[in-house]
């Protein structure tokens, strides 16, 4: 694991010496292949022999549910919502991320922190103040940013569900009765923020506009380097140290 | 401390907050207060520390299932506190309310303090939040506290008598040293917060004239008289 561990002041009660596992994070808006990449590079983990979990936002066993339920119903102002996530994703960390990583295992997270940090910026959170609140996150190994032009963004998600999806179009801070424009715009300004993160975070961008062959031999290569600093798969800890499944009970 | 973000506009209203052990006598005083301030007329709101539809669900089950870590602890509490000051306690004072607040952030800081929270994150976190314009902080001593509290409610929680601390076995007991624990943060913020304190061990009636004094001296108690009242 990288030399300083918290972004912030971490965790109280609990010991982060001695994580041997890796944290990958892999960031991109809905439609820019981040899922699929994933799904791609847990198989191609486990099939070179490291133990892999897959982690994402609105996982936790805590408040998963309850998100879930005030995401339909849009029942919360922004610092209220930010919060929540930040119980979600706090729960997972602890519960899930930390005792994965201590046992040797590579943690794919699907989404992390500077999603919900450039979600919340957008819609005009005081970024200093989310970066307090997120200072308990560990330090990833690495950060893909999968980076699609919103044009693309949109034609691939309406290809795939036919509709555009109310969050991922910011109809809750909406300046347009065009949902389409509203995506596009929403989209843009969302890639503004992470580029605008990037230097501070070292984000490595990934021209998502390719061949999904492409994308994941570039993903493979650059995390293979990380790898190598690992001990060879066949001295990790046992695949049963931690249940690989999304929720635990 | 890190820059606090400000609310930008205007908010007329004002915020009295009691802090204190339970058991210190501050819900009966605020209750008085919100009396004294309804009968006299004037815009008075109440609102004390519980749990909004929203989160209480997932606390309770947490709390149950024994699911929380203090970082978890926090945050969740956090989160409901978000949801209340933003759907009431802000836009009250955006109307001109006199809010009084049973509670208010500083028993996260101190109760999350004790869990080992990081008391500046704890300050940063809860930055969004306006400072009351008083705030009373009612003394007693813990051993008195601890035995109204014990005397009238057997079954104490588990969170409630900070079981999860590990501090003893014994529900009592535990729940003792985490008030002392509590106590001891309070004391430690008092100046940083410029705590009005009050001496909890007086007659209530005695409490109370000095609190209305007080009341009146800062705020301009006119101001926010019911128009429409006789």
């Amino acid at each position: 694991m990288s030399a300083d561990r918290f972004f912030g002041r971490g965790l109280p009660d609990v010991d982060v010496s001695g994580l041997k596992g890796r944290l990958i994070v892999i960031e991109g808006s809905d439609g820019s292949g981040r899922s699929t990449q994933i799904r791609l590079l847990s198989d191609w983990l486990e099939r070179i022999g490291y133990p892999t979990l897959t982690v994402g936002l609105r996982r936790s066993t805590l408040v998963g549910e309850e998100l879930e339920r005030a995401k339909r119903g849009n029942i919360m102002s922004s610092i209220t919502h930010c919060l929540f996530y930040a119980t979600d994703f706090a729960d997972q960390l602890e519960n899930r991320i930390i005792p994965a990583l201590r046992s040797g295992f590579i943690v794919l997270a699907d989404r992390y922190i500077y999603t919900l940090m450039a979600r919340e910026i957008v819609r005009g959170s005081d970024p200093e103040w989310i970066r307090g609140v997120y200072g308990i996150a560990l330090v990833p190994d690495a950060v893909f940013y999968i980076q699609v032009p919103p044009k693309v963004l949109a034609e691939r998600t309406l290809r795939k569900n036919l509709v555009l999806d109310y969050w991922e179009s910011g109809m809750d801070i909406r300046r347009s009765g065009d949902m389409y424009e509203c995506f596009i715009n929403y989209q843009t300004r969302l890639q503004h923020t992470f580029n605008s993160m990037q230097g501070a975070y070292g984000f490595q961008i990934i021209n998502g506009n390719r061949l999904q062959r492409t994308i994941t031999n570039e993903l493979q290569a650059r995390i293979g380097e990380i790898l190598h600093a690992l001990p060879p798969p066949a001295a990790a800890a046992p695949a049963t140290a931690v249940e690989n499944e999304e929720k635990t009970e | 401390m890190t820059p606090r973000k400000q609310p930008l506009k205007e908010t007329p209203g004002k915020l009295i907050a009691v802090e204190g052990l339970d058991g210190s006598g501050k819900s009966t005083q605020i209750y008085l207060v919100k009396r004294w301030l309804e009968l006299e007329g004037f815009k008075v709101a109440f609102t004390e520390w519980n749990s909004s539809d929203l989160v209480k669900e997932a606390t309770r089950k947490g709390k149950k299932r024994k699911l929380l870590t203090p970082t978890t602890f926090s945050l969740i509490h956090c989160t409901d506190f978000a949801d209340r000051y933003e759907r009431q306690i802000l836009p009250l004072m955006r109307a001109g309310f006199i809010v009084l607040a049973d509670r208010f952030m500083f028993t996260a800081f101190a109760r999350d303090a004790v869990r080992g929270c990081d008391p500046s994150w704890l300050r940063e976190m809860y930055s969004f939040v306006i400072q009351p314009d008083i705030t009373f902080f009612f003394k007693v001593p813990v051993e008195t506290a601890v035995s109204r509290i014990l005397g009238g409610r057997p079954e104490l929680k588990y969170h409630e008598a900070g079981l999860d601390l590990g501090l003893s076995t014994d529900p009592e007991e535990s729940f003792r040293l985490f008030q002392s624990r509590i106590y001891e943060e309070y004391l430690n913020m008092a100046v940083e917060f410029n705590f009005t304190m009050v001496n909890g061990s007086e007659p209530p009636n005695v409490q109370q004239e000095k609190l209305r004094n007080i009341i009146r001296q800062k705020i301009d108690l006119p101001r926010f008289k019911w128009r429409d009242r006789k």
